[in-house]
């Protein structure tokens, strides 16, 4: 084979993968979108602050030490004990649940009927919010997220195929990240549980009920409070492992909460309302943006991957409104 | 009743919070929140725990006492010129604004107010030429001369020649990333090296794309212009592929001590630096008698002596000087920000003056003058000890190639000058 044929694959799967990573972002917007049809603004930050109480649980951090410090003139900044993996994404979990709750009793319950864009306004304030709030609590230095997750690229796959180019071309193997390759299958074993929780479970088909018809849901007894800490809850988890990915790369900081960007392309695509749309669209954007970046990036200067996320989208939009996967709505005058 | 609270708390706040009238005002615009907080929090603990000091041990700058007033910016550029409006009218004496981005906006409205800015490392190169932007101050050292350092570090490894050789530049894709770009066409053009350039959009959170062109294309070199997560991704992955880290530099703002792999991952990598590293010189005890053991630190204190900490807290003690400077030429201790710039455009930063105040040999010696608002643009050579997990001086403070950089600052200061109607000072 030629090496420029294997640096295309290589590109492509790569692209797949990087698709992974912005897919699990963007489930976490789905989920909330699907059950209470509200744009989470907030969902970047919520990885942010899940990844930020994932490494100060474990690495045995005092929460709020900087205020304790400067209110009773202490020097207190770790409780001098590591909290196992497990056990801190675990309590980790936890938080996040305990974000849920109040988050549907004091903001979402004062907005019940309001129209979708003061529950977007509301997310905004409650990403700014969250954002400050995870500053004073953890601080704002760069953590290491370590929960064992491998880095690098795979030696074996490296040398595998360095022998497939053509005699004479220069090629070094082909190239794949294992921390990539973690995430594919984290989020493939994360849509499938998803899946399976709301097609088969009856919190699943209450949480399908509510975001079919919340008046309808209502009125054959289920809770809209429950299901909305419920999915909140869910949404919780699901940006504590997109905060743990992202973290693995780039380390703890308060810029994990722009991955959020990445996302809004694969759901213009995928569409708001499908968890297979948001794992699809990622797909797509992540293959069309570093195939473009490859062909035509050098041509043009490069650093094209953020704007042709965003083309790439709207050109699907043109034909599709809805996205690939979303729901047609369809209004009867 | 209601209102005369109001009225009340409002001019309490404002006594609070306002500058006592014959302060040295000295605002900090910080960023302390948002993505880049993790390397604006250190600088401006820095910049405000050098003043802190200065008012603790001395009395502040000729007897009259310093203030700090700061500003938060999110090192967004629009934050930042709101900053500025808000905090001129306190008596500003200089604004250090601790973004490029901001730094441009802030040229032409700042040079109106007579107000000058000290933008050490950052902001716009040819601001280096005095005779026409007589309000900026970027000494020690620019980008253009980190960049030629480099160039010239590269070369005498390579053994003096590097010829044929292929050097990438990976760059924030901003007005700060772009700013080496055409130092090294010209340096590339003079040496004979293909030039690579790959930029990398804001925030530089995702740059498979990148990392594996240069795994394909096996530059020789890699030349870092980063900021933010911008740096530790690509540190990271120029790990993933074995890159050699010892073939790679930074510029300054890729160079602290949040660029780097935990482990021996990024053993090797060295950066551009316009100042020392550490913090064994005298004004740590100081700082650490008057102003953290006191409890006035800018921060919690464990910020003291990282790269970052020291290099606000360097561009304090310019500022410091030049201030002295000021009130000397000026037989005037509560001097206004005319006179500040003045004692910037007159500063002597000898050893006698880094060793008096408590940091010997911290940076290069300079002068300031009428022409020159860059200093000798003199770089030195830091390398991450992955052992020692520290940073080491391995390459002292030398010149650039002012003889390359000097035509660039002319063309494109005088560029500048043409399209602002500005008549260069005659100096």
């Amino acid at each position: 084979m030629s090496a420029d044929f294997l640096y295309l694959v290589e590109v492509i799967l790569n692209g797949l993968m990087a698709g992974v990573m912005y897919s699990l972002v963007a489930l976490g917007f789905v989920l909330i979108f699907k059950a209470s049809g509200i744009f989470n603004y907030a969902q970047g930050v919520m990885a942010l602050f899940a990844a930020l109480t994932l490494v100060g649980i474990q690495t045995g951090q005092v929460p709020f030490a900087h205020l304790i410090n400067a209110i009773f003139g202490t020097n207190v900044h770790h409780f001098g004990w590591q909290v196992p993996t497990v056990l801190a994404i675990a309590l980790t979990v936890g938080v996040m649940v305990l974000f849920a709750i109040i988050v549907e009793r004091y903001i979402l319950h004062h907005l019940v009927n309001q129209e979708p864009i003061i529950l977007f306004m509301a997310t905004i304030g409650l990403a700014y919010f969250m954002e400050g709030f995870g500053d004073i609590m953890w601080g704002s230095q760069i953590k290491t997220m370590d929960v064992g997750l491998p880095s690098g690229g795979s030696l074996w796959l490296e040398e595998y195929t360095q022998g497939w180019a053509a005699e004479g071309e220069r090629y070094y193997g082909m190239y794949l990240d294992k921390l990539d390759m973690v995430a594919s299958l984290v989020a493939i074993v994360l849509v499938v549980s998803l899946t399976i929780f709301s097609q088969y479970t009856t919190t699943g088909r209450a949480l399908r009920a509510v975001a079919d018809d919340h008046q309808a849901a209502l009125s054959v007894g289920i809770s809209l409070r429950t299901i909305w800490v419920i999915v909140w809850s869910i949404a919780g988890f699901v940006a504590l492992v997109a905060g743990i990915m992202w973290g693995a790369k780039s380390g703890v900081q308060f810029s994990l909460s722009l991955i959020a960007l990445k996302a809004l392309p694969v759901l213009m695509l995928g569409g708001f309302t499908s968890i297979p749309g948001a794992i699809i669209g990622g797909l797509i954007i992540g293959v069309g943006e570093k195939l473009f970046e490859y062909a035509i990036g050098p041509l043009i200067g490069g650093a094209t991957e953020n704007w042709f996320a965003y083309v790439l989208a709207l050109m699907f939009l043109v034909f599709r409104p809805q996205g690939l996967f979303g729901e047609k709505i369809i209004e009867r005058v | 009743m209601k209102l005369k609270q109001l009225a009340t708390i409002a001019l309490t706040t404002l006594a609070v919070s306002a500058p006592v009238a014959a302060d040295l005002v000295f605002p900090s615009l910080s960023y302390r929140t948002g993505p880049y907080a993790a390397g604006g929090t250190p600088y401006a603990d820095g910049w405000a725990d050098y003043f802190t000091m200065l008012n603790a041990r001395d009395g502040g700058i000729g007897g009259v006492m310093t203030s700090v007033p700061e500003c938060e910016t999110g090192y967004n550029t629009a934050k930042g010129v709101e900053c500025y409006e808000s905090l001129k009218g306190d008596g500003a004496l200089v604004f250090n604004p601790l973004s490029t981005g901001i730094t441009y906006q802030l040229i032409p409205k700042a040079t109106a107010d007579d107000i000058p800015l000290l933008t050490q490392g950052y902001g716009r190169t040819s601001g280096a030429n005095g005779a026409i932007f007589s309000h900026v101050f970027n000494f020690p050292a620019n980008y253009w001369a980190g960049a030629s350092r480099i160039v010239n570090r590269i070369k005498h490894e390579a053994g003096g020649d590097i010829a044929g050789k292929n050097i990438a530049l990976v760059y924030h894709n901003s007005g700060y990333g772009k700013e080496p770009i055409p130092t090294l066409k010209a340096l590339a053009e003079k040496h004979g090296f293909d030039l690579t350039l790959i930029p990398v959009d804001h925030p530089g959170q995702e740059q498979k794309s990148q990392w594996l062109q240069i795994r394909r294309e096996r530059p020789d070199n890699i030349i870092l212009y980063g900021w933010g997560v911008m740096n530790q991704v690509a540190l990271q992955e120029a790990a993933n592929i074995r890159y050699p880290m010892d073939q790679m530099f930074g510029i300054w703002w890729s160079g602290t001590e949040n660029d780097k792999l935990d482990g021996m991952a990024s053993h090797g990598y060295k950066a551009a630096t316009f100042h020392n590293v550490g913090s064994e010189y005298p004004v740590y005890k100081d700082i650490q008698k008057h102003v953290v053991d006191a409890g006035l630190a800018a921060g919690d204190g464990s910020n003291v002596g990282s790269v970052l900490y020291n290099r606000g807290m360097y561009a304090a003690m310019t500022a410091a000087t030049a201030a002295a400077t000021a009130q000397d030429m000026h037989g005037e201790k509560n001097i206004t920000a005319g006179m500040m710039r003045d004692g910037l455009e007159n500063i002597n930063m000898s050893d006698a003056v880094m060793a008096a105040a408590g940091l010997p040999k911290f940076g290069p010696e300079f002068t300031g003058s009428c022409a020159n608002h860059g200093g000798t643009g003199q770089v030195g050579i830091q390398q991450w000890d992955g052992n020692k997990q520290a940073w080491k001086l391995i390459g002292g403070f030398e010149s650039p190639d002012n003889k390359v950089i000097g035509e660039l600052i002319k063309a494109d200061s005088d560029a500048y000058a043409a399209e602002n109607n500005i008549t260069p000072r005659d100096c």
